[in-house]
Order: C-alpha cells, then sequence, then structure tokens
C-alpha cells in the first residue's frame, strides 16, 4: 500500500458559463518518504489536484470525485471534522505566494505555534518554544526574536522558510508544496529548495511537489508526473523522464530544458514554449487532450482518446505514437 | 509610540476649540437679537435689556468669546436662564440615564452586529445571508421613533414584559436598571447594528478570499477559528472605524430614543432646552457631546495600533 493513492480522481467546478472540468480523471501513487514532481503549464490542474487532496475545494462550486486514500483511509469520506484532524498535522501544504500566506495580524511564533496546540495539545508556552526550535530548523536566525515579530517584518524567502516551519512543526508524513519557490528570485529559490531537500531528509516525509520549473524537477524529484488539461499523460521515474520523454506534450515541456543534473541557478529552466493554447475544460474532449497542439496530431488522434498505458517499465503515456521499449516489459508492467 | 499618543491628544485641541468657536457662537448664528431671542415673545424691554447685560453683549465678541471659554475650562458652563441653575449641574443630573443608554446600546449593538456580519459573509448568498441584508437596509430606513413606538406597544403594552417607558438608576439594582433599558438600546441600536452588520460583512468577505485564510485551513484551523480569529482580526480595523463613526448616530438618536422611552437624560434636557431657547444649557449639552465624539476617535485610533502591527506611527 502506497502512502498517498489518489485514483480517478475528478474535480469539477460548476461557473455561470458550464462546468470546468479542472482534474478529469488522474490517478497516481505517492510512496512514504519519496519525493514527486507534477509538473505541466499553468492551468492545468496541478494546484486543483493538490487542494483536492486536503479537501481545500469549495464545495459548491467545485465537486470531487473519484478516490483518495491517504494510509489506507479514504479521504473523500472523512467528515470535516476528520479531516481538520489530517490537514497540517499528517498532511501539510505550502503555497506560492509567501508573501501573502501568512496571517498579517498574528506573530510568526503565534502561526507556527497554532498547528501544534490544535494537533498536539501543546500549551502556549510549549508550543512557543517548539516554534522557536522550528525557527532554527529553518534556517532563521535569531530565532527567539523573530518569533515575536510580524511577517511584515521578515522578507519573501524568510516568509517562505516560515511556511516551511509551519508544514513540518507537527512531522506530516506528506507535503506539499505547490510552487513553493516561482515567487521568490533565484538564490532564494535554491537556498528553499536545499532546505527542503535536508528537513525532507531528517524528518522522513514524503513530497509532492507542484511546479513548473523543470529544473527544480532534475534536482530534487526522484518521479514525475506530467498533467495536461486536467489529465496525466506521462509518468515515470526523472531519469527516464528527462533521457526519453514518451509525450509529445512532455517532449515540448523539455524543449529547451538544460540535462539533468545541470545546476539549477542562472539557467533558464522554464517550461519551453508550445506553440496553441491549451483546450477549455468546459467541454469533454473527444479524443487526445493534446490533439489541438500536437506535430504529430492523426485523424485517429482526434477521434479516439489514447489510453494511459506502460511504454516501458514503470513509465506510462497516453499517446496512441508514443514508443514502446519491448511489448514483453511493457506489458507485464502495465498488468 | 509614547510620542505619538501624545501628539494625537494634541491634536485634539484644536479641534475641541474650533468645537468651542462653534457651539459659542450658536446663538449668534440664531437670527435677530440674541437676547430678544432668548426673551423670547412675551418679554418686555427691560427683560431683553436685563439679558442682554447679564450675556455681556455690550463687550466685543472675541472678548466674551474668551471670558466663556475660561469659563470652560475651569468646569463652569453658565447658569441656565430658565431654572438658574449651573449648567454644569443640570448636565450631572441627567448624564446617568444618556450614558447608561450609550453604553447598553453599544455593548448590544456590537455584540449582535458583529457575529451577524460574520455569519452573513460565511453563508454569503444562503437565505441567512439575504435576511442579514434585508434587516441592515431596513434598520437603516425605519426611524428610530417608529422602531421604539413599535417595540413599546408590542413588548410593553401588548405582551407587558417590559416596562413601557421610564429610568431606574442602576443604584437600585442591576435588574431593573438594565429591564428599563432593553427597548430603547434595541430602538436605539437598530441603525447601528445594520451600519455594523454591512460593513463586517463586506469586509469579511474580502478577507475570506485572502491566500493566509487557505493556509489557516490547510493547518486545520476549525470554521469558528478561520472566521472569528483569523478573519475577523484582520477585519477589525474598517469594523472599529464604523462603531467609532456611528456614536455621533446613537448621540442623535439617543435625543430622540430618550423622547419616547421618557427617559430624564440629556437628551431630554436637550430638546427642553431647545424648547425654551435655554443657550447655556444647549452650549453645555453640544459641547460635552463634540467632547465625547473627539474623545472617542481619538480612542479608536489608538486601538488601531493594537489591532494591526502594520499600522504605525
Ligand atoms: N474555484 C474555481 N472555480 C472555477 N474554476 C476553477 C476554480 N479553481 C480553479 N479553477 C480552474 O481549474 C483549472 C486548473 O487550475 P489550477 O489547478 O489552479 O492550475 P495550475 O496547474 O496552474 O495549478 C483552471 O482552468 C482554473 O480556471
Ligand atoms: S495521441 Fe496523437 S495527438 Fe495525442 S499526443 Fe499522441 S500523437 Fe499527439
Ligand atoms: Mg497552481
Amino acid at each position: 500500500m502506497a502512502l498517498l493513492e489518489i485514483e480517478n480522481l475528478q474535480t469539477h467546478f460548476r461557473t455561470p458559463d458550464g462546468i470546468v472540468r479542472a482534474v478529469d480523471g488522474v490517478s497516481f501513487q505517492v510512496e512514504a518518504g519519496e519525493t514527486l514532481a507534477v509538473v505541466g503549464e499553468s492551468g492545468c490542474g496541478k494546484s486543483v489536484t493538490a487542494m483536492s487532496v486536503l479537501r481545500l475545494i469549495p464545495e459548491p462550486p467545485g465537486k470531487i470525485a473519484g478516490s483518495i486514500r491517504f494510509n489506507g483511509r479514504e479521504l473523500l469520506g472523512l467528515s470535516e471534522r476528520e479531516m481538520r484532524d489530517i490537514r497540517g498535522n499528517e498532511i501539510s501544504m505550502i503555497f506560492q505566494e509567501p508573501m501573502t500566506s501568512l496571517n498579517p495580524v498574528l506573530t510568526v511564533g503565534w502561526q507556527i505555534g497554532e498547528t501544534l496546540r490544535l494537533h498536539q495539545g501543546l500549551d502556549k508556552r510549549a508550543a512557543e518554544a517548539r516554534a522557536i526550535e522550528m525557527l532554527q530548523l529553518v534556517g532563521i536566525p535569531e530565532p527567539a526574536r523573530r518569533v515575536r515579530e510580524y511577517p511584515h517584518q521578515l522578507s519573501g524567502g524568510m516568509r517562505q522558510r516560515v511556511m516551511i516551519a509551519i508544514a513540518l512543526a507537527c512531522n506530516p508524513k506528506l507535503l506539499i508544496a505547490d510552487e513553493p519557490t516561482t515567487a521568490l528570485d533565484v538564490t532564494i529559490q535554491a537556498q528553499i529548495l536545499d532546505l527542503m531537500r535536508d528537513l525532507k531528509r531528517r524528518v522522513g516525509a514524503a513530497i509532492v511537489l507542484i511546479t513548473h520549473d523543470l529544473g527544480v524537477v532534475a534536482e530534487v524529484a526522484e518521479r514525475v508526473v506530467v498533467m495536461y488539461a486536467g489529465r496525466k499523460v506521462e509518468e515515470a521515474p526523472v531519469g527516464p523522464l528527462f533521457r526519453n520523454p514518451r509525450h509529445p506534450y512532455t517532449q515540448g515541456l523539455l524543449g529547451s530544458v538544460p540535462k539533468l543534473g545541470s545546476s539549477l541557478t542562472g539557467t533558464a529552466t522554464r517550461l519551453s514554449e508550445i506553440p496553441g493554447l491549451v483546450p477549455s475544460l468546459k467541454q469533454r474532449i473527444e479524443g487526445c487532450v493534446f490533439a489541438s497542439r500536437c506535430a504529430h496530431a492523426t485523424d485517429l488522434c482526434r477521434k479516439v482518446a489514447p489510453a494511459l498505458e506502460a511504454k516501458a517499465p514503470g513509465h506510462l503515456a497516453a499517446c496512441h505514437y508514443a514508443p514502446r521499449e519491448s511489448r514483453g516489459a511493457a506489458a507485464m508492467v502495465a498488468a | 509610540m509614547y510620542a505619538y499618543v501624545a501628539r494625537r491628544i494634541l491634536a485634539t485641541i484644536p479641534v475641541m476649540a474650533v468645537v468651542a468657536l462653534f457651539v459659542f457662537s450658536l446663538l449668534y448664528i440664531a437670527p435677530g437679537d440674541p437676547a430678544a431671542v432668548i426673551a423670547g415673545d412675551q418679554a418686555t424691554p427691560e427683560d431683553v435689556e436685563r439679558i442682554r447685560q447679564s450675556l455681556g453683549l455690550d463687550r466685543p465678541y472675541l472678548v466674551r468669546f474668551g471670558a466663556w471659554l475660561w469659563d470652560i475650562l475651569r468646569g463652569d458652563l453658565g447658569v441656565s436662564i430658565f431654572t438658574n441653575l449651573p449648567v454644569s449641574t443640570m448636565i450631572a443630573q441627567r448624564i446617568e440615564p444618556t450614558l447608561s443608554l450609550m453604553v447598553v446600546t453599544l455593548l448590544f449593538a456590537v455584540s449582535v452586529a458583529v457575529p451577524m456580519g460574520v455569519v452573513a459573509a460565511w453563508k454569503q448568498g444562503t437565505l441567512i445571508d439575504r435576511m442579514v441584508m434585508a434587516f441592515a437596509v431596513l434598520g437603516f430606513s425605519v426611524p428610530v421613533f417608529v422602531v421604539g413606538y413599535l417595540l413599546a406597544y408590542v413588548f410593553a403594552l401588548e405582551l407587558d414584559w417590559l416596562p413601557v417607558q421610564g429610568y431606574t438608576s442602576f443604584r437600585e439594582g442591576f435588574g431593573p436598571w438594565l429591564e428599563n433599558l432593553v427597548l430603547p438600546a434595541i430602538a436605539l441600536g437598530s441603525v447601528y447594528i445594520a451600519l455594523i452588520a454591512r460593513i463586517t460583512r463586506a469586509t469579511m468577505l474580502e478577507v475570506l478570499q485572502q491566500d493566509y485564510i487557505r493556509t489557516a485551513r490547510a493547518k486545520g484551523v476549525g470554521q469558528r477559528g478561520i472566521l472569528f480569529l483569523h478573519a475577523l482580526k484582520n477585519a477589525a480595523v474598517p469594523i472599529v472605524t464604523v462603531i467609532g463613526i456611528g456614536i455621533a448616530l446613537l448621540i442623535g438618536g439617543a435625543v430622540v430614543t430618550e423622547s419616547v422611552f421618557a427617559i430624564p437624560g440629556l437628551g431630554r434636557l436637550t430638546v427642553d432646552a431647545i424648547l425654551r431657547r435655554d443657550y447655556p444649557v444647549i452650549q453645555g449639552v453640544v459641547l460635552l457631546f463634540s467632547f465625547v465624539y473627539v474623545l472617542v476617535n481619538l480612542a479608536i485610533d489608538l486601538i488601531y495600533t493594537l489591532l494591526d502591527p502594520r499600522i504605525r506611527y
């Protein structure tokens, strides 16, 4: 049993002009202690997937269907009360916007301590002492002084460190980081990534790292899920994915990206531009979701949706024409 | 911080000076000879002359103002033309009912309006929200005296739950004191509640969209903690501001409410003084109300710094 098992996740939003299928049948698993990257262009449903796991999607207008099992427990069947015991405790989350994600009128120490008081029943003093330890752990100098400060007194990088401290305070088994470095400048990005890797080693949490920065993926992830228009189009260990991407969309994304293991700093590692627009999520798409932008698209692609199949051991792709390594090996994995 | 407080207190002095000048001029803004105005229609020329002298109208304007101001600073608000009692004594006799009414109304209104606004924002678009908004519109558009007479009719005359009118000093017991204030406080508070509930709802709607609310939910904070701690603390500044501005509404409304419920307070005193053209009393009461208003707004400015750490002076 994997730590997190997502099966056929469908998160739809009812809007005045139709139903937005933000996530439409996504499945993947996260093993304990593993780092999984989820990549894809902006708007392809990464954040909605993450928010669905913690059931932070407002319902209505949202609606989550499918199955999300955490440690074997079906999260979609839990009450709000039971979900609250999981949030910030067993599963925590870091967001993209460090400047606005902390409450401006509460001290940093109070905000770190809040999770400890909520989930571990610490009293005020014990929570503050632990908050100071956490600030130390995430590399904030003079933690005893900083703990009494307010977010506006800290820089963006510092604030993201505080967010990490909040997320890790209760030793969660799973940390979901939604573009944790996107809003930071390059040197700070590298520091935050180093910190996350270091802490992961110490705490042993699994990480789902959402990003559209393939340089980050190459640096920290073990496995990668590629999303497009609310679907998973490819999934593979990081090495094979970078060396041998099977899906034309992934190939497009990787177009201008430096080789695996190259240094993060300095180089442009954003997703390369793929011509064309992401299809509207309001209509059910017949055929391959990528067909409108794919250079290899055929009539078959436009009519029949390709199945997500193992093209090599542990390497899934949803494309009619993605090359297979060898039938025997692929069939074994798929079975 | 202390320097700021000191500066803010000093800054109220010119404001109060302007208010004092205005209050002093009240008598002279009214058309006609002030002495004749005060003396009334049936006065003899001798009466008018006597009043003219007692007001010192033969001296220059600014000299009179200076003398008047000096008296006030020493706590002497003059003598009532009608009762010949010192104005300060008359105010002292009447201040308890008015103060009681305002404080009870304030506490009642805030403790009803803020949760109302919060819940309306939380349940935006639902029946509860629409009911709160409908009440807010109603509270604005129905005059205080209508609400007052309606409440008195239903709860005092028909149901006989509460006294129809009058006032009992709290020295005679908390129960009787409060009993007499319930209906007046509701009548006076309705506009105030409407005002605070609207601002609370609007501000909370905005705050609930913020990223830090999402963070709080991701931490496992419950709905109550989200609304009343994480969100309300951020919404506090506009809410407290409107509570302060609304004090002016309360002062105006107190005059009407005291008439409706026959409460022997400053409002009644003011109405009586106006009817009798008892200018020293009018001036004393207006001065007092202005002073309270300036003081409340000073207090609110200072409260801001406690509510929002980003506000520094
Ligand atoms: N509350 C909502 N109502 C309607 N549509 C939404 C809502 N939240 C997200 N979406 C839509 O879901 C899609 C996926 O968004 P998101 O998961 O944020 O993308 P990203 O991969 O950039 O994180 C977008 O098209 C977005 O417009
Ligand atoms: S199935 Fe066809 S359209 Fe879709 S990615 Fe593969 S080649 Fe392109
Ligand atoms: Mg996103």
